[in-house]
């Protein structure tokens, strides 16, 4: 079988830091190669590398056994690679058709010929079997539509490698087996396919071959068959894993904390549920269905229209965030980007800046003593830093996920919300913030957690809700827990 | 695993980020070759006095940008407050001096008060509630005299922006005392720590329990007051209150900001950047003034040296 892409001796540093060192990659035609990585491990860096965005410093490119230069993104298009992002390239207030034919508009000279624009995408779209209005603004869309969109968009530059970055990190497993079946499709067509995942399962079920990258060095290539999970973990991170979930029975107290009739009109409505001393509640369901806008009025962000907050069997009143801090709620929120850091700050002003009064009298803030408790967050949390005073967005994403989580750590809260915790985190990160919900529920303290991924949502959970289209469906104990169970609930309402 | 090398001094970065400190050395240095009048006592003593009313413009700006906002109305404040103090300070009022300050003061704050709850409450964008109030307050500026000066001011209130404690002008002094307490506010309390983090990421300020509308509304205040300074100062140089004192300031206060590496979008930024920025506009001003520089090329110049400030900031960006 033919390469459509050989990457031979890849060598890249920024400044003095070397991130890449001897990479190889060989993608056949008409296959899926998985690129696998703990972040940091230099994958991004490579895909930047093939999308034109900068160049190596040594090494080959061979397209269809050609050697090629890619000196920049129009070049990589020209070139026939297209790279699907994990933040999404689309632009928000621009419908469907016009995002696809982005600087391609089919037309005459100034005019733009909107009419054939929008045919072709609907053909497109149709080839696709993808049902979305061309004429949308995409930023209407839900998030695995805007996937689609760029996927068509991909295709309809003829593109013969695609390179899909996190492509499921948005989604959920109904639109994942829709992913899956395109993915077939453009195999068939005779397409590579480079995916970059964490996902074990679904690399299982999609993968051809498999290439491995740590610390910015390669590790080396498999086909698909010849590996199973726990050797693709072992090199990826270099150490065994005991356990992924390590999740002990802790005997469940008193309910700490309980919801009851809580509505809001157009995102949910009537949810009752409760959840005990240390017990996690995890809380199943689809996008859309409202789980993250409840928790986000649960911690004070908006404002419910009706129902009752029970903090240990007292009614609480949350206006505010601030509210919330002071029952000792804490709340990791789903986009650590945009809504847990503050990425131009750094590290340390990061951990602490929830617990700024603690750490000050009357004006100042007490340095000393703010020095001591950023390190012992970094050393309790595990975070990888050079210097507490480096930006946060110098960090891997499992290390931000863990500045945020040391930042409510510090509050001692009672309750912890957490809304999709582990998601774009690499398989070393995800174990470790395992670990470290386990201990904090050890201590009495209870958790809720949002959670697409199924595994996760069964592995750490001690009783399950889901959530569909706003309502609350069921209330599972863990011995009630299956999967099909789970997911017919959460559809179950659309 | 993260790699754990530490980066090399790198010349790129120094450049990017002290940039404007050798650039303003540099400018000295030109200035002191080609006017050996440049580097005297009185002429530096004089070239501090000028661009106090600046720095103290661009310090209450640094505040604002901070939190990713702009305040186009602070020329218009200082117009107002000289002229609402110099009304108080005629020596027909009997009025005390400090009277006429806590007025000029006073008016800065109300002002201040009004675009930060306009920004922070109201939700108006920042750019066009203070390009409201520049155009309001001017408005009420002219309309309190009927554009007519008001001269006649008592000995003591002029004393603040013509008198000296010892060499050191007092507008110098004021504007030191001011410096050192923002320093404080910005770098060592948690108010200055919640500026920062409102400016860099509102949403997640506001998770992690910061009240984001009263910082967001507190660092107009701040720039009002700063204005109300500034207006007093003018005002007791000028020796009479002006209609259309203050006309165009903010232009300079913004650019000293975006000179000094603060970031027009909010979160990046430094007080001493401001600092180096007002600086190298007043020495600036009084280099070409003494090379006897058309002003309209002085314009021309002083349009660059933004230009290449902020492409020296974007250096240190990152990719």
């Amino acid at each position: 079988m033919k390469f459509l892409l050989e990457m031979e001796k890849i060598e890249k540093s920024f400044g003095s830091v070397k991130v890449l060192d001897g990479i190889e990659l060989s993608v056949r035609e008409g296959t899926v190669h998985v690129l696998m990585g703990e972040n940091g491990a230099g994958k991004s860096t490579l895909m930047k590398i093939l999308a034109g965005v900068h160049k190596c410093d040594k090494g080959i490119i061979k397209i269809k056994g050609e050697k090629v230069e890619i000196h920049s993104p129009k070049n990589a298009q020209e070139l026939g690679i297209a790279m699907i992002h994990q933040e999404l390239s689309l632009i928000p207030e621009m419908t469907v058709a016009e995002n696809i034919f982005m600087g391609r508009e089919p037309g005459k000279g100034f005019f733009v010929d909107y009419k054939q624009m929008y045919r072709k995408t609907e053909e497109l779209l149709k080839e696709l079997g993808v049902k979305i209005n061309p004429s949308i603004k995409v930023g209407k869309l839900k998030v695995a539509d805007q996937q689609l969109v760029e996927i068509a968009k991909a295709i309809s530059l003829n593109a013969e490698i695609i390179v899909m970055d996190e492509p499921t990190s948005a989604i959920t497993d109904k639109e994942v087996e829709m992913l899956f079946q395109i993915i077939e499709d453009l195999k068939k067509k005779k397409k590579g396919i480079i995916y970059i995942s964490h996902k074990m399962d679904e690399i299982f079920k999609i993968a051809d071959d498999i290439t491995v990258l740590r610390d910015g060095e390669y590790v080396n290539s498999w086909s698909a068959e010849k590996l199973n999970q726990d050797m693709l973990i072992k090199n990826m991170v270099g150490r065994d894993l005991n356990e992924i979930y390590p999740k002990e029975y802790i005997k469940p107290g008193n309910v700490l904390f309980e919801v009851k009739n809580f509505s809001k009109q157009g995102q949910f409505q009537d949810i009752h549920f409760h959840v005990r001393k240390g017990e996690i509640l995890g809380i199943a369901g689809l996008m859309g269905a409202g789980r993250t806008e409840l928790m986000h009025t649960i911690f004070g962000l908006e404002k419910p229209d009706s129902g009752e907050l029970y903090l240990e069997g007292k009614l609480v009143n949350i206006k505010n965030p601030q509210d919330a801090i002071r029952h000792r709620i804490a709340y990791v929120t789903e986009d650590r980007k945009l809504e847990g850091l503050v990425l131009e700050m750094g590290v340390g002003e990061n951990i602490t800046l929830s617990s700024m009064k603690q750490l000050s009298n009357l004006f100042f803030i007490k340095e000393r003593e703010e020095k001591k408790s950023i390190n012992k967050q970094i050393e309790a949390l595990r975070i990888r830093v050079h210097t507490p005073r480096q930006r946060a967005n110098s960090l891997s994403g499992g290390n931000q996920q863990k500045v945020v989580l040391a930042k409510w750590m510090m509050k001692t809260p009672k309750l912890l919300i957490l809304d999709e915790p582990t998601r774009g985190i690499d398989v070393g990160a995800k174990s470790e913030i395992y670990k470290l919900m386990g201990e904090y529920v050890k201590k009495g303290n209870a958790i809720l957690m949002i959670s697409s991924e199924m595994q996760e949502v069964m592995g750490m959970s001690d009783r399950i809700v889901v959530m569909s289209n706003g309502l609350l469906c069921k209330e599972l104990a863990k011995e009630e827990f299956e999967q099909e169970d789970i997911m017919k609930m959460a559809v179950s309402n659309i | 695993m993260e790699k754990t090398e530490k980066k090399a001094f790198h010349i790129k970065d120094f450049i990017a980020h002290y940039g404007v400190i050798i650039g303003l050395i540099l400018i000295i240095a030109y200035f002191s070759i080609m006017r050996t009048k440049f580097l005297t006592m009185d002429n530096m003593v004089n070239m501090f006095r000028q661009m106090t009313i600046n720095g103290m413009l661009a310090i209450g700006m640094t505040f604002v940008v901070l939190t990713g906002g702009i305040d186009l109305s602070v020329g218009s404040i200082v117009g107002a407050s000289g002229m609402f103090s110099a009304l108080i300070a005629r020596t027909e009022t009997g009025c005390p001096w400090y009277l006429a300050v806590l007025v000029g003061l006073g008016i800065g704050l109300l002002l201040g008060a009004v675009n930060g709850i306009a920004v922070a409450y109201l939700k108006i964008p920042a750019f066009i509630a203070t390009l409201a109030m520049l155009s309001i307050a001017r408005g009420i500026t002219y309309m309190a005299t009927d554009a007519k000066p008001v001269p006649g001011l008592s000995e003591t209130f002029l004393k603040i922006g013509s008198g000296n404690i010892g060499i050191i002008p007092i507008p110098v002094i004021v504007l030191a005392v001011v410096l050192v307490i923002c320093f404080v506010v910005l770098y060592k309390t948690r108010y200055g720590r919640y500026v920062f983090a409102t400016g860099g990421n509102p949403v997640s300020a506001r998770v992690s329990g910061i009240n984001v509308k009263l910082i967001t509304c507190s660092v107009y205040i701040i720039s009002g007051v700063m204005a109300g300074v500034a207006g007093l100062i003018l005002t007791s140089r000028v020796t009479s209150g002006l209609a259309a004192g203050g006309d165009g300031y903010e232009v300079d206060a913004i650019a000293a900001a975006v000179i000094g590496g603060n970031s027009l979008s909010g979160g990046r930024g430094r007080l001493w950047g401001t600092i180096v920025g007002f600086v190298i506009m007043g020495v600036m001003n009084n280099g070409l003034d003494m090379m006897a520089v058309s002003s309209y090329w002085q314009l021309v110049i002083k349009g660059l040296i933004i230009s290449g400030a902020v492409m020296l900031d974007s250096l240190t960006k990152d990719k």
